[in-house]
């Protein structure tokens, strides 16, 4: 379907989205839905993904929080560029 | 399809409740008793034996708990009638006494002076009895909510929390109100959404004992066992490799699934069955499917739904366990272990009130029979929580 989305976001305040197709290719021109308005965006990931993995949505420096349900989810550890693949690399638990 | 008038088809027990399914089994009190309950498990057929791997020099909290577990899982509604073998009498007879309060059929045996072969053959006796009487159980049309649904994810990833959590959790927010018994427990797994959790307690004295039994694990167990951090362990291997990335993001996704609505009325501690009436509940338990399934079950729930991401493929002895994933590549690549296919809704061919829909009746079907994915496999994962060292 054309109006599949590449991408779900659950609240308009998160900085990273959900990659939620298989394969997803660098440099896709991905369609991103915000799951709690439906409303769009587009964004590009800078690398390959693999599904349910997460991707920026804008630029975050080392300290900055990572924000996904519109919550804490952790802190930045690695400098990040939108489009980039967030993960244990680059974010960190602010827990234990 | 309307809910206030949903039926299923029942067992209805002598204390009132609703079983689902119809088990005479066979529960050993100890370790040691598990050979005599399957030998008799193997020779009277029809029965079902619950080895486990506990029940002796335990003392304190830990044996409340063990007992609470074996009362309360011979008591489950879906159990008809239950056959007690222990070692010795004095807690053989504890276990039956609790059991007996519900009415049901129960009878104990002991090894100690007996030996295993007089004691399988005096307990076959019985259990051959107890088949005949659960075999002529007959189904009854009763209300939907009179099944008591128990709720708890694995092998969790990112879609866990935008697709079969929400589906979960809508499905509480349509039955809750009309009368359900709830219940969501992973004490450790609410790290990170605590805060959201306690605000979603009745009453600021339960939000408060929420908080209380959260804390109460982070320093009684994280906090006093960890080595470095848990990241290792939670996320798990399992979590981490389907994108999730930190506590706080996984307890986020967890919490999808007590719906947007409800309360929850009280805190359990680990098998405790609920006596607030009809409503959500908490349970402190460990975030281990096996044990949490256990222990919901012991508390009295009769179907659980099981959301799952990369795939979970838990299954439970007496009560089933429907998985419902949204995980496009698990549903296919795991189809046998899914009985709720949620994947339309990260392709937004699905909404969650469909989903919703769509799992309340996937509970009615299994209420009135219909096998889950992980009966059908034979998943029968029976695991005790233990809380120390026995002495």
């Amino acid at each position: 379907m054309a109006n599949t989305p590449h991408l779900l976001v659950h609240d308009r305040r998160d900085n990273v989205g959900v990659v939620v197709v298989e394969n997803l290719a660098a440099g896709t021109d991905m369609l991103c839905v915000v799951t709690e308005d439906n409303s769009e965006l587009r964004a590009v990931n800078n690398q390959d993904v693999p599904i349910g993995h997460k991707v920026a949505l804008r630029d975050l420096a080392v300290g900055d929080t990572v924000v996904k349900y519109g919550q804490d989810i952790g802190r930045v550890v690695a400098p990040i560029r939108k489009g980039d693949h967030v993960h244990t690399h680059n974010l960190k638990t602010k827990r234990w | 399809m309307k809910f206030p008038n949903r039926t299923i088809w029942g067992y209805r027990r002598e204390n009132g409740r609703v079983g689902v399914r119809n088990y005479v089994a066979i529960l050993p009190l100890d370790d040691i008793s598990n050979a005599a309950c399957e030998a008799v498990a193997a020779h009277i057929h029809g029965t079902l034996a619950l080895p486990h791997a506990y029940g002796r020099l335990q003392f304190g909290a830990d044996l409340e708990l063990h007992f609470r577990t074996m009362i309360g899982t011979g008591a489950n509604p879906n159990v008809a009638a239950c056959v007690v073998i222990g070692i010795e009498p004095n807690w053989t007879q504890k276990v039956v006494d609790g059991i007996a309060r519900t009415g049901k059929p129960v009878a104990g045996f002991w090894i100690e002076g007996n030996g295993d072969i007089a004691t399988v053959a005096a307990a076959s006796r019985k259990a051959k009895e107890f088949v005949h009487f659960a075999s002529e159980k007959v189904r009854e049309e009763c209300p939907l909510t009179d099944v008591w649904v128990a709720a708890k994810c694995g092998e969790s990833d990112t879609t866990t929390g935008l697709a079969s959590c929400p589906t979960v959790g809508n499905m509480y927010d349509k039955l809750v109100p009309l009368g359900l018994y709830g219940c969501f427990g992973e004490t450790s797994e609410l790290t990170g959404a605590e805060h959201l959790a306690a605000a979603r307690a009745v009453s600021p004295e339960i939000a408060a004992k929420f908080m209380q039994t959260w804390s109460a694990y982070q320093k009684d167990v994280i906090e006093a066992h960890k080595t470095s951090d848990l990241s290792d362990s939670q996320p798990t291997k399992g979590n981490i490799a389907g994108g999730l990335t930190t506590i706080e993001e996984k307890a986020l996704g967890n919490l999808e699934k007590i719906g947007k609505k409800i309360k929850f009325i009280d805190v359990l501690t680990p098998a405790e069955a609920p006596a607030r009436g009809a409503g959500l509940y908490f349970m402190d338990t460990s975030s281990a499917a096996a044990e949490c399934c256990t222990l919901q079950a012991a508390a009295g729930y009769v179907v659980h739904c099981f959301p799952t991401g990369q795939g979970n493929v838990i299954g439970n002895p007496i009560m089933p366990v429907i998985k419902i994933s949204g995980n496009p590549r698990t549903v296919r690549v795991m189809s046998e272990h899914i009985d709720v296919d949620v994947s339309g809704i990260v392709r937004r061919e699905m909404t969650i009130d469909q989903a919703g829909d769509l799992m309340i009746d996937t509970i009615a079907r299994t209420a009135n029979g219909r096998f889950t994915a992980a009966e059908a496999l034979g998943h029968r994962e029976f695991v005790m929580t233990k809380l120390y060292r026995s002495a």
